[in-house]
């Protein structure tokens, strides 16, 4: 069979910043989100040898602001959400049995605008000083009057930056699940780590907007002297308070629900028993994503909304322990009766759990408003928040790449180094942020820069640090097991965990270019172990063999985020003394910017102009992989 | 593995009790554990109720856990596929129930004193007002109804309700004296926040900024001072006793010119920054060089020698202050700090 394309295929550096293809996307995304992931837990570390002991003068006072603020933003949109990113790219499309997301050219756009964002915001680093008024970044602080550094600026503009590759990637995997499952594949049968992909997309399509909105509007005070949030003027604080938070606090739970969604996979398959209760696990999922609009407030009880809107959003967050409840009892009795394996992936699983349901609980505590008062801004806000993110999500993603390693990159990650790391890494977790829950109770604010002597904040705190040690400690041995793996022969079976149960694991690992050589028609819930207890060894197609059509790469993705760094670079630098030169004049008449947008649009423009209608994979090529490899 | 679970779950307990003990509940001047006034151990008596009912649903969710880890591992050559069980009702009908009656337990009181804690007393004669302004990295306190402005100290009566006005003169601030009563915000443009408490015992308690605020987020300390009425009448007529410059005209010259075109001393000079009457008889200068005759740490010394290492190098002491490093030489400045702690209050 002829087609008219020419087949566009490139390989080694080019063929990455050209890939369109998401299993390779979720590679980049996780290299990348593992990188900042080990830049944000530098900068943690440096903070806790700042507090190991009182008065001590490790880092300077501003030094440490900026440590404690990039450490936040690091870790929260440039490490958890591409790793997020990194697993949903690589396993959702396989979980529904789709060839590829529904907007390949998008995915690229996601990743690479993401990537130059967060790169974007660590170069305040080397140009004059990071931004240092929290992750939060309320006004005034974060205003020109009070920050008049550059660092703020990197803040709003490369988080804008980025935050459009997540918003563009929530928009294409909530596409991509709604039309490209595979045929029988209803939303009830699909798998628990696609549904809270689904949910936790649609979060994003609803939190992320008002974030860039609140973002828009702190660069126009900052860069053209607007005054949305600045009192001085009739701006107005407590504004930046509620538009970050309507966005922050649906930002948790885009965080937490995909971990959700790994620690289901992972349970289920390693008690060998079906999810207990899968459909009310749905519907929690769908709830607690409802709830998290309803309850930003819960951030500013002590902002002074008022004893009604204090007593409304105590409900309404206590509310969530409800689903989230639902959720932990299913795990528990998904396990009850099933015949456990403790793999690395389901010991960390495992240790999710309990963990979990500690900060859980400690965010009931935190709802209740009077009691908030003492808690906020404490210390034990800080132990609450890593209990859910570190011993939640971090915990849900380290089980998550334990369990798909092998699908990602067709070699079995070693599991005596993994179970190694995760106890270093569970027990150093535990002794960093436990003990914070009394130094808070016990007076101590957070983000504090340093702590007096004889205030009973020394034991405490050096336990702490070094929890902190064992974390970074566990953290080396990851990556020493990164490496070791990375030198054995590619060699893993379709199915290595021999328990799977849903479409992932009914292909090659890794999987081919196009995933399905045929579509599968699914049956039922996991469709895999359905075929599976019926003893077939795969899975039905619901399509006779043949040629398979795939989008070309494009390096149009890569030049429409360098196009936004540079425009990000002109807006930051427009203002400014410069003195008279031809430098001056190009900077301060937004030439940098301009050019940096021209790249954008330009790339835009060709991409509209010249259709590229991508190129088929003939029915020999599939057929010369199924041999190799079967 | 399983010996390993075993032994974390019986060494974690031990390892928590014992690092409790050590370290007890916190100062009783410092730590919400210890409430040492009605409003905080209201909220004390809050986090109690909530933290009891965690406890109980986190050791019930440990024991299914540590029940089913033990109980449903899978032993070496096991290739049982076990019952695949969609569901139950019954159970997941009743871990709905539970928690919604739980959180009814705990909504209920929440609910009660959110409203409790938000009654004004800013209208209320018998209340001692308190206007409290924070500034990068300072605190004012102003007593609209006596007339008298301070800063650092807050000094309040055992025998009344105190109604707190906040705001902001640059950044967000947070009010909180931990022992007394949890925090409020200070907002800026004329958003003024309440609260009140009360502090029926008399001494001293530590007061903190709860909001970063910028580089000496952490160093922006004060203190209350709760005395009885009596006490507390002859400070605020202290206050507003004519304040005698030091008898050495140069010094006098010398403080005219550099203090007080910022500071201010009973009734001279301005109020643009901290007020400094009665500065030799406070707990600490610059709210973290604690005044002692029996230094122990860092931060402690005599009034004398805090004076003197806050004035000759502000910046080493708070990062970020706008209290600047003023020209003056060692013997000037010993001779300001001997006048600045000579001024005490007598009450």
């Amino acid at each position: 069979m002829a087609h008219g394309h020419k087949v566009k295929r490139y390989s080694g550096l080019k063929d990455w910043l050209t890939t369109v293809d998401h299993k390779k996307i979720g590679i980049l995304y996780l290299l990348s989100g593992g990188f900042f992931f080990l830049v944000g837990g530098l900068e943690a570390l440096l903070i806790r040898i700042q507090l190991w002991k009182p008065l001590n003068d490790f880092v300077a006072a501003h030094t440490f602001n900026e440590l404690l603020t990039m450490h936040g933003t690091t870790m929260i949109f440039l490490a958890a959400m591409p790793m997020i990113f990194a697993l949903m790219n690589a396993i959702v499309p396989l979980q529904i049995g789709a060839r590829d997301v529904a907007f390949p050219f998008v995915n690229a756009i996601g990743f690479w605008t993401f990537f130059a964002g967060g790169v974007l915001l660590n170069v305040s680093w080397f140009a004059g000083g990071a931004p240092d008024a929290g992750w939060t970044a309320y006004a005034p602080l974060s205003t020109a009057t009070y920050s008049s550094t550059h660092g703020l600026d990197y803040y709003v503009i490369g988080l804008q930056i980025a935050g459009i590759g997540t918003l563009v990637g929530g928009i294409n995997f909530l596409a991509t699940i709604i039309n490209m499952r595979a045929p029988g594949m209803s939303f009830m049968r699909m798998p628990m780590f696609t549904w809270t992909a689904f949910i936790t997309s649609a979060l994003i399509l609803f939190a992320f907007p008002a974030l860039t909105v609140g973002l828009v509007a702190m660069m126009f005070d900052r860069v053209f002297s607007a005054n949305f949030f600045e009192p001085t003027n009739g701006g107005n604080a407590v504004l930046w308070e509620h538009i970050f938070w309507i966005f922050g606090h649906p930002e948790v739970y885009i965080l937490i629900l995909p971990a959700f969604g790994v620690i289901s996979e992972v349970i289920s398959t390693f008690s060998r028993k079906r999810l207990f209760g899968y459909s009310s696990m749905v519907f929690a999922t769908v709830l607690i994503g409802f709830l998290g609009f309803m309850v930003w407030a819960h951030h500013m009880f002590t902002t002074g909304l008022g004893p009604v809107a204090n007593a409304l959003f105590s409900i309404a967050t206590m509310l969530i322990a409800v689903p989230t409840g639902i959720k932990i009892f299913n795990w528990l009795f998904t396990m009850w009766g099933g015949s456990i394996r403790f793999t690395t992936a389901n010991l960390f699983a495992v240790g999710f759990v309990p963990t979990f349901v500690m900060g859980g609980v400690t965010g009931v505590m935190l709802a209740a408003a009077p009691a908030d008062f003492q808690y906020h801004d404490s210390y034990f806000v800080v132990a609450h928040f890593h209990y859910v993110i570190v011993g939640g999500l971090i915990l849900g993603l380290f089980s998550g790449l334990f369990y798909w390693w092998p699908k990602m990159f067709g070699r079995m990650l070693n599991e005596t180094l993994g179970k190694i790391f995760f106890w270093l890494f569970f027990i150093g977790f535990h002794l960093t942020f436990f003990v914070q829950h009394f130094l808070g109770l016990m007076g101590m604010p957070r983000r504090v820069w340093t702590y007096l002597d004889g205030l009973g904040f020394n034991n405490l705190n050096l336990i702490s640090t070094i929890g902190a040690m064992t974390m970074g400690l566990g953290t080396i041995v990851f990556l020493i097991n990164i490496v070791v793996t990375s030198a054995k022969p590619r060699n893993a079976s379709n199915d290595p965990w021999e328990d799977g149960r849903t479409l992932e694991w009914t292909i090659p690992s890794p999987a081919p270019e196009y995933n399905f050589a045929q579509t599968p028609l699914v049956r039922g819930y996991d469709a895999f172990w359905k075929e599976k207890m019926e003893g077939k060894t795969e899975m039905v197609p619901a399509e006779p063999l043949g040629p398979i059509h795939m989008p070309s790469p494009s390096s149009l993705p890569l030049f429409m985020s360098i196009g936004l760094f540079i425009a990000g670079l002109g807006f930051m630098y427009a203002k400014g003394d410069y003195g008279t030169g031809a430098w001056a004049w190009i900077l301060h008449h937004h030439i940098v910017a301009i050019f940096g947008l021209a790249i954008t649009l330009t790339c835009m423009f060709l991409r509209s102009v010249f259709d590229d209608h991508g190129f088929h994979i003939e029915t020999d090529e599939i057929l010369r992989d199924k041999g190799v490899k079967a | 593995m399983m010996n390993r679970w075993h032994v974390l779950k019986r060494v974690m307990p031990l390892l928590v009790g014992m690092v409790l003990l050590l370290s007890g509940c916190g100062r009783a001047d410092l730590s919400t554990l210890r409430p040492q006034g009605p409003v905080a151990e209201e909220q004390f008596g809050l986090m109690k109720l909530t933290i009891t009912i965690m406890v109980v649903v986190v050791l019930i969710v440990f024991a299914i856990a540590v029940y089913v880890i033990v109980r449903y591992r899978r032993r070496p050559g096991d290739k049982s596929i076990p019952v695949q069980v969609e569901g139950n009702h019954k159970l997941e009908i009743i871990w709905t129930v539970i928690p919604i009656v739980l959180l009814i337990i705990l909504g209920v009181p929440t609910v009660k004193s959110v409203f409790g804690l938000a009654k004004d007393y800013t209208h209320d004669p018998k209340a001692i007002q308190v206007h409290v302004t924070a500034h990068q990295y300072w605190w004012e306190f102003e007593y609209p109804n006596l007339g008298v402005k301070t800063a650092q100290e807050l000094i309040i009566p055992n025998d009344a309700v105190i109604s707190v006005e906040a705001k902001t003169a640059d950044v967000l601030h947070s009010f909180w004296i931990p022992s007394l009563a949890g925090k409020t915000d200070t907002n800026p443009g004329g958003n003024v926040n309440t609260m009140y408490f009360e502090a029926p015992k008399t001494g001293v308690y530590l007061g903190k900024c709860a909001e970063l605020c910028g580089p000496s987020h952490s160093l922006m300390d004060f203190k209350v001072k709760v005395v009885d009425r009596a006490s507390f009448d002859r400070w605020v007529a202290a206050m507003k006793n004519p304040v005698q410059l030091p008898d050495d005209q140069q010094v006098a010259d010398l403080l005219n010119k550099q203090c007080l075109s910022c500071h201010a001393i009973g009734d001279k000079g301005v109020q643009l920054y901290p007020n400094l009457t009665g500065i030799g008889s406070r707990q600490a200068v610059a709210g973290i060089l604690v005044n002692t005759d029996d230094p122990k740490y860092k931060n402690e010394g005599s009034v004398e020698d805090n004076l003197k290492r806050w004035i000759k190098d502000p910046q080493a002491v708070k990062p970020g202050t706008q209290m600047p490093k003023v020209d003056l030489t060692d013997d000037q400045i010993d001779a300001i700090a001997k006048y600045l702690a000579g001024l005490k209050l007598e009450y």
